[in-house]
């Protein structure tokens, strides 16, 4: 165990250097020319931009650049982006605040995804079913922005239950309505997946033998139907907490929240590659955690799966 | 251990009793059996704690005689025989063939071509009238030519989408799990990484690769989402083959002697499936909407290729004066993921053994 | 910084009151106006450290004009006023004399002097401190040298200093507007402590303005700016608050449900998507009114179809094919007044029936004759199709570019549509380095208000913002004449037929003039758009 444990840290270097060599090359594909980004409308000057290729190091070929980043990266330094802030920095009050949307959002759909299918695969075809389908059918079907407008306009101002937009520190509490929107789409994965496991699992063998040997009912859900039932939801949910991270940028612009997916945007709207580079790589990493946490969870959820 | 089964056993007594009725009866006919009965059955009086099963009414016989007598009819035929009685398949066929003829064929649904006709300011979010039974849109333009028109693109990228990611994420996932070691991990890991790049960031780069840069439209669109989306029906898929390749059938059919990929092909990947079928139906309509959310970001379809994401993005601004411009392609996108949803749910229960069985 | 903290609560405590209230009615609240409550602005997250020669984007440009005065300040109009200047004069347009007031102190105590106007200067214009603003000190003798690739001078020999309050500025040639321009944001003077280090000073700049930065930090990157009022200040822009919040907002819809949840007093524009609302929402909370800009597709000269005689009728076809009054009508809900120009009504010297402006007349048959015309010299070639384009990170410009090209569809029976690219970057640099392959949209706003401005950098050769690529000859030496001009009304005369040389060859079609359209709060009041489109914050009321 400690083992495999070792081995898929191990496998976070490749990974790693693998995807800021991939993230790197692309942002450096990006059309446009940086220089017009930083110029504005008006333009710059033929000397101001030749001074600023050359602060930036625009004109290096796209290894040296590379190893100019990842050289800066092994000492601690991120670089700076076009506006000339620490990267480190920009992560580090930025960093949390997605982190608490994108927890916030994968509780939201979790408990309540998990519920409601639960509850949907039980009663199939019943009216409580169809519901759900309805719900969930308007959840994929409405955009996001269109959702995220909707409900920052009915909660935040029609019934002024809650801000229209967070503030600075972005707290728990307020990120409640961002986060439920940027959960959403992922609630009705959740919800559909967890129905049909549930649906399935509930006509097996050992959920008959688990009621026959007079279990009460919550007990065989509980033990038997939902834990047997959650190696999909888990497996979908490890992968999301990535996604909601990296997938925030219209939600936390529509409610200005001030985290790496408005970052990310601008940085990429600039061809700001450092920039971009550093979050992509540190969103990997979670990717690569949450999917390790994953895998250990489906031998406690299905003993018969082992690592060695 | 032994404890907790003590405590479980005593409350609900309503359920101690009528739910192991439910399970003992089979699915089809329970579910009306049972719905019925339920709220007649005086739970307090019938509050036992150990069920035993009622001799009649367990058909065990019945059960050994069909798996004999059935088992030389192929999976798919059987899955066919089921499933061409059921409602909800039916209907989600006969809407998926509608979407599928609008889209090969729109002009035998549409009043006017939308392509060619004028868009006049004058109709601007104008309201529903003869011709036009969706009203207009903010640009003046005739809501219902517009939905028909948007069929094509829409349905196109979410099916191949769809497809694409099945394919390349089921493929890759089954043998990740399935092989396990080093091949999992490579295989793992370079999900890992594609799915941490961000959409928008695949979206700009593809659109300017050469191939896309001068045609960018539908299938460019096929290309970024399924790049970017393969790994997460893999991770689903990989999951359920780790679940799927410690069951006992499998240890079976090993030990029979098959082979290690017709384990793979003929029991693993079938019993695996459920979750990748819900993760497709749904998928479909969130291409077709992440087709909406680029459109938004300004990477989405050109503006001269007509799609319900466009529209739903354009219909956007006016929303709140004028929200039918963004209902009306909102529906047509809904009733294309119900009736998949419904059609996944379908033909799941019709492949799996265990709700197929009698 | 007790100041700001009492002040900083008193504004919470009046936005919670009003919101218990719930409805205020009428624009002040009913309140008292309370010259120490804070106001919070909308605006977005500065580009780049805040350095006033190194500002060329809105975000930052709101809190430089807020916390850094220069020479003159522009009033409503955009009528130059004194504010550090006590006199700005020239002879012959070419040697200028400036005097400063005496006395003045930067925030942090420094003084104001005529050594750090030239110290300022000399830091913008040199390259090798890569200033966006570079450009606008070109005209002064010397920039040549400091602004060459890779110079390491920073002194220009056209700046001198006589004493502690004057100093004299020589130009390469004559410019007859020059002290006009000396209110914008590139010429304001920084203190001797910012050259020492001006990366520290751009995170916490110091100036001498309205107002001031509240304390060290006071910009919260991506969250906002805390500007509290200068009490030294002592010009035409006294503030009548005591202080501006800008919330940094990165999306414009988002700032516009702030406002109607009363989280915020003043937003700059409101956002189209509630432009068919915002009237209703707000009541007489807004004001819809011009200012010196204006939009503007351009249509570059490689284009083989709009190129030559039978280019020019083509132009001129199109601009009548446009329909701009309905388009503003339907589309912008009338906050856009038609143009009939190049450059902006409120600028002084504008007309509104300069000669050719007919040319921005919608009259469709005209339109259809004009183009059967150039088709006899050249038909049109229809695999080069007729697209506008234009950025969609920014927002809000898809659905007048739909419109126009749907008009010019109809009216013109020409395939022409809107042509999306995603990133403003990626349109620039398809423009600058001529690889369009259609129209643009383009447009100006004013640095300072002078016509010169609307043409100089959009329609001269060579110029960064010239995306049509025009070259006239003829056109440059008119705008030359303008320079030279003794007085001011034989320089506009000039600047006029410039302008109408435009309209005749229309390298652009002028489309409309832009309004500026704010909205605000139930709590404040006497909010007014200054001459190029910001709100003139110093001047809100704020009740408490």
């Amino acid at each position: 165990m400690l083992w495999y444990l070792f081995k898929r840290i191990l496998q976070l270097i490749p990974v790693f250097l693998g995807a800021t060599l991939l993230v790197y090359f692309l942002v450096f594909m990006l059309p446009g020319d940086p220089l017009a980004a930083l110029c504005g409308e008006k333009g710059c000057t033929p000397g101001v931009a030749a001074a600023l290729t050359e602060k930036y190091h625009l004109d290096d070929p796209f290894l040296v650049q590379y190893v100019n980043y990842l050289g800066g990266l092994f000492t601690g330094d991120l670089g700076v982006n076009f506006s000339g802030r620490e990267i480190g920095s920009i992560l580090e009050n930025a960093f949390p605040v997605t982190a608490r949307l994108a927890i916030e959002a994968l509780v939201f759909e979790g408990i309540f995804g998990v519920i409601f299918g639960l509850y949907a695969g039980l009663k199939r075809g019943k009216l409580f079913d169809s519901t759900v389908l309805v719900i969930s059918l308007i959840v994929i079907a409405i955009p996001i922005f269109v959702l995220a407008f909707m409900l920052q306009f009915f909660v935040g101002v029609r019934l002024g239950l809650a801000k229209p937009t967070v503030s600075g520190t972005a707290g728990w509490g307020e990120l409640i309505l961002p986060a439920v929107v940027l959960g959403l789409v992922s609630f009705a994965y959740v919800l559909r997946l967890t129905r049909t496991s549930v649906a399935e699992n509930a006509n097996a063998d050992y959920v008959r033998t688990a009621t026959a040997k007079g279990l009460t009912r919550g007990r065989v859900i509980r033990v038997h139907i939902l834990r047997n039932s959650m190696i999909p939801v888990a497996t979908f949910l490890g992968a999301d907490l990535g996604a909601l991270m990296g997938g925030a940028v219209v939600t936390e612009g529509i409610f200005n929240v001030p985290g790496i997916g408005s970052q990310l945007y601008k940085a990429l709207t600039l061809g700001d590659a450092p920039t971009v580079v550093s979050i992509v790589s540190i969103m990997v990493l979670i990717f690569c955690v949450a999917n390790l946490l994953v895998d250990l969870l489906y031998a406690w959820l299905d003993p018969r799966i082992r690592y060695a | 251990m032994h404890k907790y089964e003590n405590t479980d056993t005593t409350p609900s007594p309503n359920e101690g009793i009528t739910e192991p009725t439910r399970e003992r009866l089979q699915p089809e006919a329970a579910e009306h059996a049972v719905a019925g009965n339920q709220k007649d059955l005086p739970g307090s009086a019938l509050a036992v704690e150990h069920y035993i099963a009622d001799i009649d009414e367990t058909p065990v016989a019945a059960t050994d005689s069909t798996v004999a007598d059935e088992a030389p009819l192929s999976l798919w035929r059987d899955a066919w025989r089921q499933l061409r009685t059921k409602p909800t398949f039916i209907i989600s066929v006969i809407l998926i063939v509608l979407a599928v003829a609008i889209a090969f064929f729109p002009q035998l649904f549409w009043s006017e071509d939308p392509s060619s006709a004028e868009c006049l300011l004058q109709n601007s979010n104008g309201k529903a009238s003869s011709g036009h039974i969706m009203g207009f849109t903010a640009q003046g333009c005739d809501v219902f030519s517009r939905v028909i028109a948007g069929t094509r693109a829409s349905l196109t990228v979410g099916l191949f989408a769809t497809l694409g990611v099945v394919v390349i994420g089921g493929i890759i996932g089954a043998i990740a799990g399935y092989f396990g070691g080093w091949v999992d991990a490579v295989l793992a890991r370079l999900g890992d990484i594609f799915f941490a790049l961000p959409l928008i960031l695949g979206a700009l780069v593809i659109m300017q690769l050469p191939a896309f840069r001068e045609n960018r439209g539908v299938w460019t669109l096929v290309a970024i989402l399924v790049l970017l989306g393969w790994p997460q029906v893999a991770r689903i898929m990989r999951g359920a083959v780790v679940e799927v390749r410690n069951a006992d059938y499998v240890t079976s059919a090993r030990s029979l002697g098959v082979s290690s990929f017709n384990v793979l092909l003929r029991h693993i990947i079938p019993n695996a499936m459920a979750p990748v079928i819900v993760i497709a139906t749904i998928s479909l309509g969130t291409f077709i909407v992440a087709e909406s959310t680029l459109s938004y970001l300004g990477i989405g379809l050109p503006p001269d290729v007509m799609s319900w994401g466009n529209d739903i993005s354009d219909g956007k601004d006016a929303f709140r004066s004028n929200p039918m411009p963004v209902f009306w392609p909102g529906l047509a996108l809904s009733l294309t993921v119900l009736s998949f949803i419904m059609l996944g749910d379908a033909l799941r229960d019709a492949l799996d053994p265990k709700s197929r069985k009698k | 910084m007790r100041f700001s903290r009492i002040s900083t609560f008193a504004s919470v405590a009046a936005i919670s009151v009003l919101a218990l209230s719930g409805c205020g009615g009428g624009t002040a609240g009913g309140g008292e106006t309370d010259s120490s409550a804070i106001i919070t602005a909308d605006s977005v997250e500065p580009q780049n450290p805040l350095v006033p020669t190194n500002t060329s984007e809105n975000g930052g440009g709101v809190v430089v004009g807020s916390i850094f005065s220069g020479l003159i300040a522009y009033d409503e109009d955009g009528k130059p006023q004194n504010d550090l200047a006590d006199s700005i004069d020239s002879d012959d347009n070419q040697n200028w004399t400036i005097k400063i007031k005496k006395d003045k102190k930067f925030t942090n105590g420094e003084p104001v002097t005529a050594q750090s106007f030239v110290d300022s200067w000399n830091y913008g214009a040199a390259v090798k401190n890569a200033q966006s603003g570079a450009n606008f000190f070109s005209p002064i003798e010397g920039y040549d040298d400091v602004s060459k690739e890779g110079s390491e001078e920073d002194k220009m020999s056209g700046l001198q200093v006589v004493d502690d309050n004057t100093f004299t500025v020589k130009l390469k040639s004559p410019q007859s507007d020059f002290n006009l321009r000396l209110g914008y944001s590139a010429y304001v003077p920084m203190p001797e402590s910012a050259f020492k280090d001006m990366k520290a000073f751009g995170e916490n700049p110091v100036g001498y303005g309205p107002y001031k930065m509240a304390k060290e930090g006071a910009w919260q990157h991506n969250t906002q700016i805390d500007l509290v009022k200068n009490d030294d200040y002592d010009g035409p822009q006294k503030a009548k608050n005591g202080g501006v919040t800008f919330k940094l907002y990165q999306n414009p819809d988002t700032a516009y449900q702030d406002l109607l949840a009363n989280n915020l007093d003043v937003l700059q524009q409101i956002p189209t998507s509630a432009l068919g609302n915002y009237k209703d929402d707000l009541g007489d909370r807004s004001l819809d009114e011009p200012y010196a800009g204006n939009q503007t597709i351009a249509i570059p000269y490689y284009l083989k179809n709009w190129s030559g005689e039978a280019g020019k009728l083509r132009r001129q076809a199109l601009s009548m094919a446009i329909d701009r009054d309905e388009v503003i009508k339907v589309i912008l809900n009338g906050t856009r007044k038609p143009a009939t120009d190049m450059t902006a009504p409120v600028l002084e010297g504008y007309k509104d029936d300069v000669k050719n402006s007919e040319n921005t007349k919608f009259d469709k048959d005209k339109a259809k004759e004009l183009w059967e015309q150039a088709e006899k010299i050249q038909p049109y070639d229809t695999s080069e199709k007729f697209t506008v384009a234009y950025n969609a990170d920014a927002g809000g410009h898809k659905k007048w570019v739909d419109a126009v090209t749907n008009q010019i569809k109809n009216n013109l029976g020409i395939e022409a549509e809107g042509k999306s690219y995603s990133t403003f970057k990626e349109v620039r640099t398809d423009a600058t380095s001529g690889k369009l392959t259609g129209a643009v949209r383009s447009g100006w706003l004013g640095d300072y208000p002078s016509l010169y401005n609307f043409m100089e950098p959009t329609y001269t050769k060579g110029a960064n913002s010239n995306d049509s690529k025009y070259d006239n000859p003829e056109f440059e030496k008119k705008l030359d004449e303008g320079l030279q001009a003794k007085d001011k009304n034989a320089a506009n005369k000039a600047f006029q037929e410039a302008d109408s040389m435009l309209l005749e060859d229309l390298p652009a079609i002028p489309l409309w003039y832009q309004q500026a359209n704010m909205g605000w709060s139930e709590s404040v009041s006497n909010v007014k758009a200054s001459w190029n489109g910001t709100p003139m914050y110093f001047d809100v009321e704020k009740s408490s």
